[in-house]
């Protein structure tokens, strides 16, 4: 289900940790596997588990608890807005509020064209740039005013 | 030693214990959920909040250890306080229905939740619903009651050895839950049932019948395995058994059972039992009274005796009789002047018989076995044969011990296994000489065609210093049993270690110490009279066949030659409580007997501790209890010492089992033996049952019937010998044994060797030949379906 | 943008130069030289805890212990694996300052987790870096190679006979892990489910081996408390809180960010470097140190120094020096509704009165915010808080309690005003 690639990459995470440890490169493992697959699906995480030779159950588990694993498919984009208190005062909310009005859906939704997913997000740990935007987890976008939204919009085609 | 105060008085306590260990010791309460004293500590639940002097806040009981001087109040105002905050919360998100819940009556929750009178809830929102989970045949879930104690999941993951459940999510949003679309299947599955503290999890059979307070509680002890675990069987008041659970027994099961010992209850009522006694008239089955089954029983005796000799007749009977049944037949019959008596059904190798110096049994207690530093388990699929004792070996293993296995099979036994070998069961001893010549020499044995295997060096590495070698079930079915045991008491000596063998039985050593073998009477006595035993009885056909407890054609070691015996036979009288459609066709009078709920008895289990019982039920229907249908029978037949009135009675005959332990013994005497390697060219059969089908009463429970461990598939080979034989799955295949042939489906598995096919032993395999002799494969072309 | 002044970890750190973060740039600034000095001046393991005693440092992460002290904990002589964790999991609301480090300073942290490893004698490093950041996670394995091509980790360091090996470990978005035994379980591949302690991480943390767990700023300061000693660092600050911390300044002020300030700083200092308020507002209340700290008044911090023992005088804690400042527009109810929500939704779910606890805190909350409060609700609140804080596993339920209390005891008329005119008092304005 993963590409060379991929089980290249894991296979290098495993390499961190001791080796009757394997489960510790599970974060890791579903994380790479989000990547190429855009969401765990069961399979996936079945998957992953099998590779790393640790019960199903306890890679579901972690997929599970950490809220940047997409349990349930999302779109191309998914869009994820700190409303945090220290972010609230520095825009969050309003930025979020103008995704929401711009994309027309509410946090936990999908544009219809597939396109964007809309989520609320805590603390991210970079108040200090608020408003703060990640893009698909991996790309942090800092002090994202009303203009630079739309410019960011226009990126992610 | 660590001396405190507990709610004022003084204690002392071992260093290391908590404060809910040491409180429970002294008989004191301290209301909990998650803890339990078998599971890791989660101290999750927070109910067991105690007030400690000096500590700022509450602590939990479970997980804070004493230490010197420290002062806790179980019941001080902040203690108080503290568990009825968590109760509060417990409470907000559990329904409040317990009439309609199945765990009422027996909920810890409710216990608790009553004692604390809770007044109107503060909570106002809506409660949350989760949703259910198929956890398989055997549990329920209604997760909206759950407490997320974790009990469950760490159950899974400590005890059964593998992680089924885990809590998913967070917040509370967690859930208890198997992986998406997986059962819980494992073996001992039903034990998250009983530790459940609420009603989260139940069990399925028993859903929805009764309420546990209109249910009486007895004890028992468990027929399904050697272990003897100890059951507590409930009962309703129409006397029929509808729940078992574990009674606990340090010592035996702790505080589980296995789900064959918690589920074949189900099978004690279906629709095979009989209530009346019959007897065959034209060729047609008349229920009759006990008066006229018992004198038509006993005149098929006296006319076999008189016209064939008492030589005529064979006795068979099953080890999971009780020791009173199995003692009052043979007296009996070695009365008569019948000789030919064996438990050994399933047994193909009696070379040994008159050379053991007493019973054989684990050689030690289980907890020798687990203590030692490397156990050798030859023949055995553990989980199967020995749930529990294999749970306890993963802990022994957790512990560092090391476990190494030789078997026909490659079980996942879910615990580190430092060699395993997988092979032709033809091969067992030659790997045992390997080993035995690696660790020393032995006069009688000729091991100069033994080379040393590199898997073998590897093995004797471990077990060098003292392990602990044990033989199961499959290895006593071998061909060549004596020669491997034999080799395996060499090894043993060689290493200075112990062996032992498993009963895979109930009441294997029972049987043996009660004279139910051919060459010993009672009590290790050499027999004056050698009769036949189980194989020979069946290979050279009696005119007459006494059974007892045992649907031969499924429990013998080569089915078609029980099938023949029995067929060709003058007279077969079957004591059962179960009837079959074999049993129809070759039995001449069923005398129905109960089984072991509905009978006093005792049972001596694999390490040699003997259980009394009494029955948990009356009789059911007209069945009666074999030992009292045997002394009838013995009065009908005029044969004296039959005056026993109660199994109190029975008993004073076997008080010498009260020193068990002087009848124990694993030595023999060694005869001259050349090893040599093992010819392969023949495929082999291997003979496997379900574990859910080693009994008439288990065979017949119908919730484990539907559960994976149920579902082996009948006829099953390696990769590699379906390549060299061109079959594929597809492929229409016969297996053969003696000319006795049957169409099958194939199953391809990877965990057996490529010389071997296994064939199950099931009602589709009921009369081909021995569990692990010769057999041949056919390929058909077309679809014969 | 994020200024730094007269601090230890950033000082000479040119942020604007894009390569400041690498090994040449770290060198130039007499990088790792401190670890040169201790394994060719053969510094013993008790010499380096006693430098750090006499430091001052205590642990940024937010508790303050002393880190010499815990250091001292560890059974360094013992045989056998031992583990040395940083803590990156910085996910305290209105913290972003472990995140600069690890982007403009990675090799400041690298030094000091090769020297704790030395000094508690393990052999291998992990960092636990917080999962929204993964760029940052990226850069901080490439200093690790770059470190490690140098001969600063792996085999046989600078010749020494010493063996260091540091990973990183990439967080998914969990607050929890932050709490530094659900910290070590999600490094063992589980989820971040707090451990009871005791066992405490010294004696059993990671894989049940003898484990120090320090946050990022702890050990980033590491290597100047060795080159210029332990007084050095000390004088920095004042008694009780020695040396310089970093500030993170967010909400109303002109110039939010990090702010690398000696400790003693008056807060009205601090605010007058993040530019004062913003729009010339009114200052209404500020978290002194991350949101699970009480909330002041506005005018109580005013008269605050930026030090552990005078912010806790008036009610609230440095914690991870994460200074929260909020003006006269926002709704109190609504400013707590949101944390509430936070620690809810980021409680693992273990304990009960946390599990349950949080939930039922936030839709209370949420019920006045939204014009559906009653009367008792106030009683009710504070009461349920009294059912979780120090009942539990960990700190979050304390966490979780601490703004509920704080917010409806110094902003209660607002609380009130909600409750009985079911709207708020002010005209309320996130910004
Ligand atoms: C809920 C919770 C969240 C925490 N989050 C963090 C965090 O993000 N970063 C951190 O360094 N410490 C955090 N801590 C504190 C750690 O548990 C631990 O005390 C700290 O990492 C120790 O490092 P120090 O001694 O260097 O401060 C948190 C604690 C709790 C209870
Ligand atoms: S207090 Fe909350 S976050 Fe901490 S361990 Fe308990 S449930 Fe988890
Ligand atoms: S029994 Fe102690 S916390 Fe659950």
């Amino acid at each position: 289900m993963l590409s060379q690639d991929s089980l290249k990459q894991i296979d290098k995470e495993l390499t961190k940790y001791p080796p009757e440890q394997n489960r510790s490169a599970i974060m890791a493992a579903l994380r790479i596997a989000q990547v190429e697959h855009g969401w765990l699906s069961n399979e996936l995480i079945k998957y992953v588990a099998n590779y790393l030779n640790i019960p199903p159950v306890q890679a579901l588990e972690v997929a599970t608890f950490y809220s940047m694993y997409n349990i349930e498919p999302v779109g191309k984009y998914k869009l994820v807005v700190c409303t945090n208190l220290p972010c609230a005062l520095s825009g969050g909310v309003n930025a979020a509020n103008y995704l929401k009005n711009k994309l027309g859906i509410n946090f936990g939704e999908t544009t219809s064209d597939g396109k964007y997913t809309l989520k609320e997000g805590e603390c991210m740990g970079v108040c200090g740039d608020a408003p703060v935007i990640i893009v698909n987890n991996h790309s942090l976008c800092s002090h994202m005013s009303i203009e630079a939204i739309e410019k960011k919009l226009m990126e992610l085609q | 030693m660590i001396e405190l105060e507990l709610d004022g008085k003084i204690i002392n306590a071992a260093s290391g214990s908590t404060i809910l260990e040491v409180a429970i010791k002294e008989g004191k309460y301290i209301p909990h959920f998650c803890y339990h004293k078998k599971l890791s500590i989660a101290a999750n639940c927070r109910m067991c909040l105690v007030e400690v002097e000096k500590s700022p806040k509450p602590l939990p009981a479970c997980a804070t250890p004493v230490t010197q001087g420290m002062k806790v109040h179980t019941c001080s105002k902040i203690a108080v306080e503290a568990q009825k905050g968590v109760m509060e919360f417990l409470l907000i998100n559990h329904p409040l229905d317990c009439p309609i819940c199945d765990q009422g009556g027996e909920c810890q929750l409710q216990d608790i939740a009553v004692g604390y009178g809770s007044s109107a809830s503060r909570y106002t929102e809506e409660k949350r619903a989760v949703t259910n989970k198929d956890l398989g045949p055997l549990v329920t879930t209604e997760m909206t009651r759950c407490i997320h104690c974790s009990r469950c999941v760490r159950f899974t993951d400590e005890i059964a050895g593998y992680q089924e459940l885990g809590m998913g999510y967070r917040n509370n949003h967690v859930e208890i839950m198997p992986f998406i679309g997986k059962t819980v299947d494992s073996e001992l599955s039903g034990n998250i049932i009983d530790i459940c503290p609420v009603g989260a999890l139940t069990s399925k059979p028993f859903r929805n019948q009764y309420r546990s307070w209109e249910l009486s509680r007895r004890k028992s002890v468990s027929a399904h395995d050697g272990l003897g675990s100890n059951l507590a069987v409930q009962v309703d008041k129409y006397h029929r058994v509808v729940r078992v659970l574990p009674l606990e027994n340090e010592e035996l099961n702790e505080c589980w059972i296995s789900d064959r010992d918690r589920f074949s209850y189900e099978g004690l009522y279906h629709e095979d039992r009989i209530t009346s006694p019959m007897i065959k008239q034209d060729n047609k089955w008349v229920n009759v009274d006990w008066e006229t089954a018992i004198a038509y029983a006993a005149k098929s005796i006296n006319g076999v005796k008189t016209d064939h000799g008492a030589d005529a007749i064979g006795v068979l009977a099953g080890a999971n009789s009780t020791t009173e049944e199995l003692y009052l037949l043979q007296k009996l019959m070695r009365k008569l002047g019948v000789y030919s008596i064996d438990y050994r059904l399933n047994q193909a190798d009696f070379t040994l018989d008159g050379k053991q110096h007493g019973a054989s049994y684990l050689g030690g207690k289980q907890t020798d076995l687990l203590k030692s530093k490397s156990i050798l388990v030859i023949g055995s699929i553990l989980r199967e044969e020995q749930p529990l004792l294999a749970a306890k070996i993963r802990k022994a293993v957790k512990s560092g011990a090391q476990l190494n296995l030789i078997n026909v099979i490659n079980e996942d036994v879910l615990c580190h296994v430092t060699n395993q070998i997988v092979c032709d069961p033809r091969e067992f001893a030659y790997i045992v000489a390997q080993l035995v010549k690696a660790t020393g020499t032995h006069s009688d044995i000729d091991l100069s065609n033994v080379s040393l295997s590199e898997s073998a060096t590897s093995l004797v590495n471990s077990i060098k210093d003292g392990g602990y070698i044990v033989l199961g079930e499959i290895a006593k079915m071998q061909p060549n049993y004596a020669e491997l045991l034999m080799l395996v008491d060499v090894l043993a000596k060689n290493i200075g270690g112990k062996f032992g063998v498993l009963s895979g039985k109930a009441n294997e050593i029972g049987a043996d110490l009660a004279g139910f073998v051919p060459h010993k009477t009672e009590f290790n006595h050499k027999a004056k009279n050698f009769g036949m035993n189980a194989r020979q009885m069946l290979e050279n056909g009696k005119k007459a066949y006494v059974l007892l407890n045992t649907e031969l054609e499924c429990d013998a070691y080569n089915s078609n030659l029980a099938l023949n015996a029995l067929t060709l036979a003058n007279t077969v009288i079957v004591m059962s409580p179960y009837v079959n459609e074999q049993m129809r066709s070759y039995a001449d009078v069923i005398l129905p007997i109960t089984p072991f709920t509905e009978t006093a008895g005792s049972f001596i289990n694999f390490e040699g501790t003997w259980q009394k019982f009494n029955g948990v039920t009356k009789p059911l229907g007209d069945s009666k209890p074999a030992w009292k249908v045997l002394r009838v029978l013995a009065n009908t037949l005029s044969v004296d010492g039959f005056e026993q009135n109660s199994i109190e009675d029975v008993r004073k005959e076997l008080i010498a089992l009260n020193d068990i332990a002087g009848y124990l013994n694993n030595s023999m005497d060694i005869s001259k033996m050349v090893i040599k390697k093992p010819d392969l060219s023949n495929l082999i059969r291997i003979g496997l049952q379900s574990m859910y089908n080693v009994d008439s009463i288990t065979r017949r429970a119908k919730s484990l019937q539907e559960t994976k461990q149920a579902k082996i598939p009948t006829l099953m080979i390696s990769s590699g010998l379906a390549d060299s034989l061109k079959i594929n799955a597809l492929s229409n295949i016969q297996a053969k044994q003696l000319g006795f042939g049957r169409k099958f489906d194939i199953a391809i598995s990877d965990t057996l060797p490529n010389t071997v096919v296994m064939l199950a032993v099931n009602n589709d395999t009921c009369g081909f030949g021995g569990r692990f002799e010769v057999i041949e494969l056919n390929t058909y072309l077309g679809n014969y379906k | 943008m994020a200024i730094y002044t007269s601090g230890v970890i950033f000082a000479g750190v040119d942020t604007a130069d894009k390569d400041c973060w690498k090994l040449e740039s770290y060198i130039k600034r007499g990088g790792y030289s401190a670890l040169d000095k201790i394994l060719n001046s053969g510094m013993t393991q008790e010499q380096i805890i006693a430098e750090l005693k006499s430091s001052g440092l205590r642990g940024r992460g937010g508790a303050g212990f002393p880190t010499g002290l815990k250091w001292s904990f560890m059974p360094r002589a013992l045989d056998g694996q031992k583990y040395i964790v940083c803590n990156s999991d910085e996910g305290e609301p209105g913290t972003f300052k472990d995140k600069d480090i690890l982007e403009f300073n990675p090799h400041s942290l690298i030094e000091g987790m090769i020297i704790a490893g030395f000094t508690i004698g393990a052999s291998v490093g992990y960092n636990y870096i917080h999962g929204e950041i993964f760029e940052v996670y990226e850069r901080f394995e490439e200093a690790l190679a770059e470190a490690k091509k140098a001969g600063y980790l792996g085999k046989n360091i600078l010749n020494k006979n010493f063996d260091f090996d540091l990973f990183a470990h990439h967080g998914y978005g969990a607050y929890i892990c932050g709490e530094e035994t659900a910290l070590l379980e999600s490094l063992e591949g589980k989820k971040g489910q707090p451990r009871f302690k005791p066992p405490f991480p010294a004696s059993f943390g990671l894989y049940g081996k003898p484990t120090t767990i320090n946050n990022t700023e702890s050990l980033a300061a590491v290597p100047f408390i060795i080159n210029d000693g332990g007084q050095a660092f000390q004088d920095k600050g004042i008694i009780n809180s020695g040396g310089t911390k970093l500030f993170s300044v967010s909400g109303h002020v002109n110039r939010p960010g990090n702010y690398e300030v000696p400790l003693g700083m008056p807060f009205a200092k601090l605010l007058e470097l993040a530019g004062g308020m913003r729009d010339g507002k009114k200052i209404k209340a500020v978290i002194p140190g991350g949101s699970s700290a009480p909330v002041l008044p506005g005018d109580v911090m005013m008269q605050c120094d930026m030090d552990y023992d005078s912010i806790a005088k008036a009610g609230s804690m440095l914690g991870s020096g994460a200074v929260i400042i909020m003006n006269e527009d926002v709704c109190m109810v609504k400013a707590l509704e949101r944390l509430a929500y936070f620690y809810h939704e980021e409680s693992c779910g273990q304990c009960t009165p946390c599990r349950e606890g949080t939930g039922w805190l936030y839709e209370i909350i949420h019920r006045i915010e939204h014009g559906e409060g009653r009367l008792g609700d106030l009683e009710l609140l504070d009461n349920i808080g009294n059912q979780m804080a120090g009942r539990t596993i960990c700190a979050l339920a304390d966490a979780a309690v601490f703004p509920v209390r704080s917010f409806t005891k110094h902003f209660r008329h607002e609380f009130e005003y909600h409750i009985e005119h079911k709207k708020c008092l002010v005209n309320h304005k996130w910004c």
